[in-house]
């Protein structure tokens, strides 16, 4: 298999939407492909709970540029950025979210192939609220996708990436139906629809 | 000791073991066990342990949306949620669709079916069965000459090609990092492959990471992107223009072209390797022939794939459908989703009310109103459980049941269907294993079973992806290239109030929707996952489910690594990403491990 080009990238979000801030990072690729212009060496890809379906996009990258939403253990809203080795085993030594196992593997997978991406970034928002199950992001959270795409834009400068003011065409996004402003604004009322979720094995609360 | 309705005697006074999840990437399950001083489970008991709320999210949303928040419902099965999810409003609303999205979504549908059972089989369940560290002994000469006398066909069997995959094993192992293979039990007395056949298998984990990559491409045409492919209430959003050019717009003979070489390719696999290895590894582990469970007795499969569109009757369906109780095979019994009498979910077990104890609600009429209270027995807190109390509630999940009997659904589920019918291709393929590994048709109802069910249904849809697609382009060809039928896309022609359901096959079993929709919104929505059968709780009467059942009697060799209840857990291709905690009798944790 031919080395991927070393300019191409792929700018990744993962986690569910369903689980309140968990959809930090579908939410962060979703408003960079609606406010800024990006190069065609670039691919916006809402990853969601995905595991083994990301392998090609990755092995097809040169570089990676992940948005999550990362339990670190910080104040809600906090913003940390872990790069290249760190990113994997950063994200084995936390427990993370939904999708941590999934992710992780894929990164594993893609090391015992030898086909890791040569640089990769993960901008994680620590958040305030995952057990709002049908929920979207709470306002703290969403407060810091906007600080969390200018660190995505200036990684990709230093990448040697253009980013322009604007809009990209970005097929590999969520259906309009479950996008960010649809999917909040259409929530069915608590009194419609229980809100309870299982504390029990939350994130950082488990045992 | 008790025994229950459905006939296993349970004794809960021996050592529990406890299998418990920390993440949810697509679900949450717990269990927990019995073991007796001989290491033989003696009391089995399955949790759900996540509140899975999709019901809820829907209502009030545009029925026409509904298929794109199923799709997040899962990590794996996306797809067939979708599908599901548009029958079911389809079906509500009277709207049919035409002969080419009929066959696009069953080569949609197989496709998934095929990566599916091929990447559980390599990437999720052969470490239950397979040592990577045992492979570092192996002989790449031997191995070679295994890998040419299992499958003479396969191109990939020199003595350099193994050890190559060896070598790069070994600095794998040797760096210590990631481990993919960390959380293994690798000196355990379970394991009885020789090296050489656990190189091979190896090997072929790898082989089936780079196939898998491309079988997924065929939902990237159809639909326009993967993950998460688009679907569409009437068809498929994908126009075809056969003589049209270009990788982008309508569906072109390009396009198609790559949709059969990727067919091709999957094939080939499934023939060379999959099955050869399942005959290998097979061949290995014909004396544990545990965990057959409900198999033997009740199993139930809505069936899948209709030949033609808008007809879901059971005999147009190339995966079968039908339900078999108290192991009479010689009697397969239709099913009805739409009858209140045959499919009810009851919760006395589950932490939900229904407001009277042993009340069953068809999944039309379901409602899902959260009760959680542990029972006087329970161990832990409210919070964070060391034992539930299964004469209580003790899951999220509800206790479904088809006439009142618990039901293994799956891959084994529909082969069991599929042979008791005399479906000819089942039967033929079902037989001709038994035949080859020299096994009664017994051995079918085990967790061997399960695993060789899924393996003999991958090859089984890889013949049917093969017709559809060639019955796509003679109808194209015929100058129908219709995929979508729009009449009844627009609100104003919908009944002011209707009911659907929608039925799939997805690859770890019968998956149902039901819609009531009302002023053209989703008024009530109620999944009923084949993980909700399979995972089912106890009922009122005391039949326990399919997991349960199929971890009873199973002997451990050593009782706190727990390689024989993955094992048999995994069979079942389950929806959960779980994690294992081994206690002591006092309750103490002895061990943890990670597993899928």
């Amino acid at each position: 298999m031919p080395a991927a080009p070393s300019d191409s990238v792929l700018i990744l979000g993962i986690g569910n939407v369903l689980w309140a801030d968990e959809g930090f990072g579908p939410r962060c690729v979703e408003a960079l492909a609606e406010s800024r212009t990006l190069p065609d060496c670039v691919r916006v890809l809402d990853g969601g709970t995905q595991g083994l379906y990301l392998l090609p996009f990755l092995e097809e990258a040169g570089s990676l540029l992940i948005f999550d939403a990362v339990d670190y253990g910080l104040v809600p809203g906090t913003l940390k950025i872990v790069r290249d080795a760190e990113v994997p085993a950063f994200m084995g030594a936390k427990k993370m979210s939904l999708h941590q196992t999934g992710f992780q593997d894929v990164l594993a997978t893609a090391a015992l192939m030898g086909r890791l991406p040569g640089r990769m970034t993960l901008i994680g928002c620590q958040p305030a609220e995952l057990e709002d199950y049908g929920g979207g992001l709470t306002p703290t959270v969403a407060a810091m996708i906007a600080p969390a795409l200018a660190e995505g834009v200036t990684e990709l400068a230093r990448w040697g990436i253009a980013v322009a003011p604007g809009r990209t065409h970005a097929p590999d996004l969520a259906d309009p139906a479950i996008r960010r402003d649809a999917y909040e604004g259409g929530r069915p009322s608590a009194d419609d629809a229980c809100r309870v979720g299982d504390a029990r094995f939350l994130p950082g609360r488990a045992g | 000791m008790t025994v229950t309705p459905n006939g296993f005697d349970l004794d809960n006074t021996g050592r529990r073991i406890v299998v418990d999840p920390v993440t949810r990437i697509e679900g949450h399950m717990r269990c927990e066990v019995n073991v007796d001083d001989q290491g033989v489970i003696r009391n089995a008991v399955s949790t759900g342990t996540m509140w899975r709320g999709l019901e809820v999210i829907l209502k009030g949303r545009d029925p026409r949306d509904a298929w794109a928040f199923t799709e997040r419902i899962c990590g794996v099965c996306t797809g067939t949620h979708a599908l599901t999810s548009v029958r079911a409003v389809e079906d509500a609303l009277g709207i049919t669709i035409p002969d080419n999205a009929n066959s696009i979504r069953n080569i949609m549908q197989l496709n998934l079916q095929v990566h599916d059972h091929i990447v559980h089989f390599y990437h999720l369940h052969a470490l239950d069965w397979v040592n990577p560290v045992n492979a570092l002994r192996a002989d790449p000469k031997a191995t070679s000459e295994l890998q040419q006398a299992v499958s003479p066909s396969h191109p990939l069997s020199s003595p350099g090609y193994f050890r190559d995959v060896q070598n790069r094993l070994k600095q794998f192992v040797e760096s210590g990092q990631l481990g993919l293979f960390k959380n293994g039990y690798w000196d355990n007395p379970a394991y009885l492959l020789p090296p050489e056949a656990d190189l091979m298998a190896t090997t072929h984990y790898l082989e089936a990471l780079d196939l898998q990559k491309d079988l997924v491409k065929i939902h990237t045409i159809f639909g326009g992107k993967n993950p998460h492919p688009n679907w569409l209430v009437g068809g498929v959003p994908c126009p075809i223009n056969i003589d049209g050019t270009g990788a982008v717009g309508a569906i072109n003979m390009e396009r198609l072209n790559l949709v059969s070489s990727i067919i091709d390719m999957c094939t080939t696999f499934v023939n060379n390797v999959y099955i050869p290895d399942l005959i290998a590894i097979g061949g290995f582990y014909k004396s544990w022939l545990y965990g057959g469970g409900l198999s033997g007795q009740s199993v139930l499969a809505y069936g899948d794939i209709p030949e033609n569109p808008n007809d879901f009757s059971a005999e147009q369906l190339h995966l079968p459908r039908g339900a078999i109780i108290n192991g009479n095979l010689d009697e397969v019994q239709d099913v009805d989703v739409r009858d209140p009498e045959q499919i009810q979910e009851f919760v006395d077990h589950s932490w939900y009310s229904y407001g009277e104890p042993g009340k069953g609600l068809h999944p039309w009429d379901g409602v899902t109103e959260p009760k959680y209270e542990l029972g006087p027995n329970a161990k832990g807190t409210r919070t964070h459980i060391e034992a539930v109390d299964e004469a209580a509630k003790y899951s999220w999940i509800k206790a479904p049941r088809w006439k009142g009997h618990a039901m293994e659904v799956g891959p084994l589920a529909r082969y069991i269907v599929g042979y008791a019918k005399g479906h000819e291709d089942i039967k033929n393929q079902v037989e001709g294993l038994l035949r080859t590994m020299d096994l009664p048709v017994t051995a079918l109802f085990s967790t061997l079973g399960r695993t060789a069910a899924r393996a003999l249904e991958a090859e089984y849809c890889t013949r049917l992806q093969k017709h559809f697609f060639d019955k796509l382009i003679a109808n194209c060809r015929n100058g129908d290239t219709a995929t979508a039928n729009v009449e009844k896309w627009e609100p104003k022609t919908w009944p002011k109030e209707a009911k659907g359901v929608g039925m799939t096959e997805a690859p770890r079993g019968a998956l149902g929707h039901w819609v009531h929709i009302k002023d053209a919104r989703i008024e009530n929505y109620q999944c009923v996952v084949p993980t909700t059968w399979n995972g089912s709780p106890r009922d009122a009467a005391g039949n326990i489910g399919a997991f349960e059942a199929a971890l009873m009697n199973t002997r451990m060799e050593r009782p706190d690594e727990p390689v024989e209840i993955l094992r048999t857990l995994h069979s079942f291709d389950p929806c959960l990403a779980c994690s294992t905690h081994v206690m002591s009798p006092d309750g103490q944790e002895l061990t943890r491990v990670k597993v899928r």
